[in-house]
């Protein structure tokens, strides 16, 4: 293992860490979206581009938009 | 109690987790034959370096077909759930989404032309560089996002293009569909690539394989964006009260 790859992962279980403890969904969507990003290093230092693209397409772009717009739902109707 | 139930849980997976870690490999030491025949046969029958590519189009085609009609009804599910029913629709006063800034406008503007190019750039060249199908077709659908949220003008809610996007989608998975077939039909074998294989590294080679690039991100890409949009179309409704 290199040294790159040992930082990414020190890096992944840290991000994941900060997601769980994140308990405002506003702000969990969006450290969700860094640790995607975190997870595409860790998946390009292992060498694999592909992985890496696909989970930066769904990490960055879907996941947090769809959250975010469910919220919206979701807050319209508690006030 | 019920705090002692979570930690004797997470005591046995942990444990669990221990004993399947210490039974595997060591780093970086694949055991697996099928990677090594297949970086061994791919570049002389596929005439491509893509080996993900062509795993996913050809070795394991069968699955990506599965894969596609997955997609297919999941969105098909997602579209009906999140339909806009006729008691549901807003009024005349209601207030729609808030003006972007000028801010969000310029750079949606300079920002929607490249990452569209992007997209296609990926789907396009998915045998010949890491991507696809897919994540060129997420980008293509983030990009409609992009066009949306610093748009004025282009609204996707309205219902002509929810339909175009279905359109999209649909012609994607006939398209992948009718390549299968194709297959069947020219080479005797479903999913067979029956094209041309042409020099390894040029933009037309590998024969079926970029052809079902493009069929994956045309439905990916409308899929992801039709989405988007029944999200959105929910999200900017006004309860009617």
């Amino acid at each position: 293992m290199t040294f790159l790859q040992a930082t990414c992962l020190v890096v992944v279980a840290l991000l994941g860490t900060l997601v769980v403890f994140t308990r405002d969904p506003l702000r969990q969507a969006a450290v969700t979206g860094i640790f995607g990003l975190g997870l595409a290093a860790l998946f390009l230092a292992v060498q694999a581009p592909d992985v890496a693209l696909s989970q930066i397409a769904i990490g960055a772009i879907v996941v947090p938009v769809l959250v975010l717009l469910a919220m919206a739902k979701i807050r319209e109707h508690d006030e | 109690m019920r705090s002692f139930v979570a930690l004797a849980a997470l005591g046995v997976l942990g444990a669990v987790l221990v004993v399947a870690v210490t039974g595997l490999e060591p780093f970086g030491h694949y055991p697996g034959p099928y990677g090594d025949v297949l970086a061994k046969v791919v570049p002389d029958e596929r005439h491509t370096g893509q080996l993900v590519a062509a795993t996913v189009f050809d070795y394991r085609a069968f699955d990506t077909l599965g894969e596609e009609m997955i997609l297919f009804a999941a969105v098909c599910g997602c579209a009906a759930l999140l339909r806009v029913l006729r008691s549901e629709h807003a009024g005349e006063g209601a207030p729609g989404r808030p003006v972007p800034s000028f801010a969000a406008r310029a750079m949606a503007a300079a920002l929607v032309g490249p990452v569209t190019v992007l997209g296609v750039y990926v789907i396009v060249h998915g045998h010949l560089t890491p991507g696809g199908g897919f994540s060129g077709g997420v980008v293509v659908a983030g990009a409609l996002l992009l066009a949306y949220a610093g748009g004025q003008g282009l609204r996707l809610r309205r219902v002509g293009s929810i339909t175009l996007l279905e359109g999209t989608e649909a012609l994607g998975a006939a398209g992948f569909l009718a390549l299968a077939l194709a297959g069947l039909i020219a080479a005797g074998t479903l999913l067979k690539n029956f094209l041309a294989l042409g020099t390894s590294g040029m933009l037309l080679s590998a024969g079926t394989i970029p052809v079902g690039n493009v069929a994956v991100g045309l439905e990916v890409a409308g899929a992801v964006a039709l989405v988007f949009a029944e999200f959105l179309e929910q999200a900017l409704l006004e309860d009617p009260e």
